[in-house]
């Protein structure tokens, strides 16, 4: 063997290395916040410790967890499930679309990038657009593998503790945890937010999604979703005419 | 069929597998496949975020107004009002989550200890 070939080697696990220690940032652990607001939502629908380990592990992505656990404690049936979920989640297609092409280097094969795609979510996607350029080009699916699996096996981690100590916490602490989900998402929604045509979509979902939790409890995130979505894309048109004019 | 509807052990984790893993990886799989095929700045593209945008923020919604477990004992003025200051203070620290969320947690913990 030539000695190129550990130092390839050595240097892909450095990579790696370092690709971990990105996971243990201050987003990192905003995220771990998350996930110990969303053990204490999936133990209260009534979800079990192992399930939500495998929830965690499977999904991995916020959003789509908490629709789902929505989902479950509504007694949705799977289709009407399954509908609210993937609508949620179809924001992962643009934001896998912009990482893809920086993690394609020369002969990354395209299976790779498939197992991979499962890691991006919010956090480790900003972490991975912003910390990417500073890695050499055929270490970037190396380091991201390093950043995803990290943040996947922490948090997989944190809910299994969670759901082990949440039965001995104060009910002001649970009352605390339980309000981390939401402010971590409307801050992180916010800030991710690409046009103005999103912020709109934000305000409207937020008020829209309570109206119909009362008018239609069933289908109340996926009229939402459809109803804050189309307005806020008709007014940015709207706004894109008047521009124009 | 919901998720407590059957008395199988792996109903449920076949109900995250289709209703979860499925309805989410789709997504992501999609988006390899098109990377470099299609714009990100393609007018589908900006409507599909529009909705799911809209559909999260709904979520939230329900998060702060219908809440669940301990947080159902709060008041609903309560909760919007550590929320809406939460997200004040993010704005004004120049979009720093952590003074958001601090802020609103502080917030709640000190009502609830003032019994509002």
């Amino acid at each position: 063997m030539s000695t190129w070939t550990s130092d390839a080697t050595a240097l892909r696990s450095i990579w790696f290395l370092r690709g971990v220690r990105a996971a243990f940032s201050l987003p990192g652990l905003i995220l771990v916040s998350s996930f110990i607001g969303f053990a204490a939502l999936a133990k209260d629908a009534g979800v079990t410790a192992t399930q939500a380990a495998f929830m965690t592990g499977t999904v991995w992505a916020l959003p789509s967890m908490v629709v789902l656990v929505g989902a479950i404690a509504s007694g949705a049936a799977l289709p009407a499930a399954i509908l609210a979920v993937t609508l949620s989640a179809i924001r992962l297609m643009p934001m896998v679309m912009a990482l893809a092409p920086e993690m394609r280097a020369g002969k990354t094969r395209q299976c790779v990038l498939y197992l991979l795609a499962h890691f991006v979510a919010v956090t480790s996607w900003v972490l991975a657009m912003e910390r990417l350029k500073r890695v050499p080009p055929h270490m970037r699916t190396t380091y991201y593998a390093g950043l995803g699996g990290t943040l996947v096996t922490t948090n997989v981690i944190v809910v299994t503790v969670v759901y082990a100590v949440a039965d001995a916490l104060p009910s002001a602490v649970s009352a605390a945890l339980l309000m981390l989900t939401p402010m971590y998402f409307l801050t992180s929604l916010w800030g991710s937010a690409r046009e103005r045509a999103g912020h709109v979509a934000m305000v409207l979902g937020l008020v829209l999604g309570p109206v119909f939790h009362i008018v239609l409890p069933q289908i109340d995130l996926l009229v939402a979703g459809l109803i804050g979505g189309t307005v806020a894309y008709g007014s940015q048109l709207w706004r894109r005419k008047v521009r124009a004019a | 069929m919901s998720y407590f509807s059957s008395g199988a052990w792996w109903w449920p984790y076949l109900f995250i597998l289709v209703a979860g893993f499925a309805a989410t990886d789709i997504w992501r799989f999609l988006g390899v496949y098109l990377s470099g095929k299609l714009s990100e700045d393609s007018d589908l593209l900006v409507l599909v975020r529009t909705m799911a945008t809209a559909l999260v923020a709904a979520v939230i919604g329900n998060l702060i107004v219908f809440p669940g477990g301990a947080l159902a004992h709060t008041s609903l003025g309560l909760r919007i009002a550590a929320a809406a200051l939460g997200f004040v203070a993010y704005l004004v620290a120049g979009k720093r989550m952590v003074v958001g969320i601090a802020t609103a947690e502080f917030l709640l913990l000190a009502g609830l200890c003032l019994n509002f």
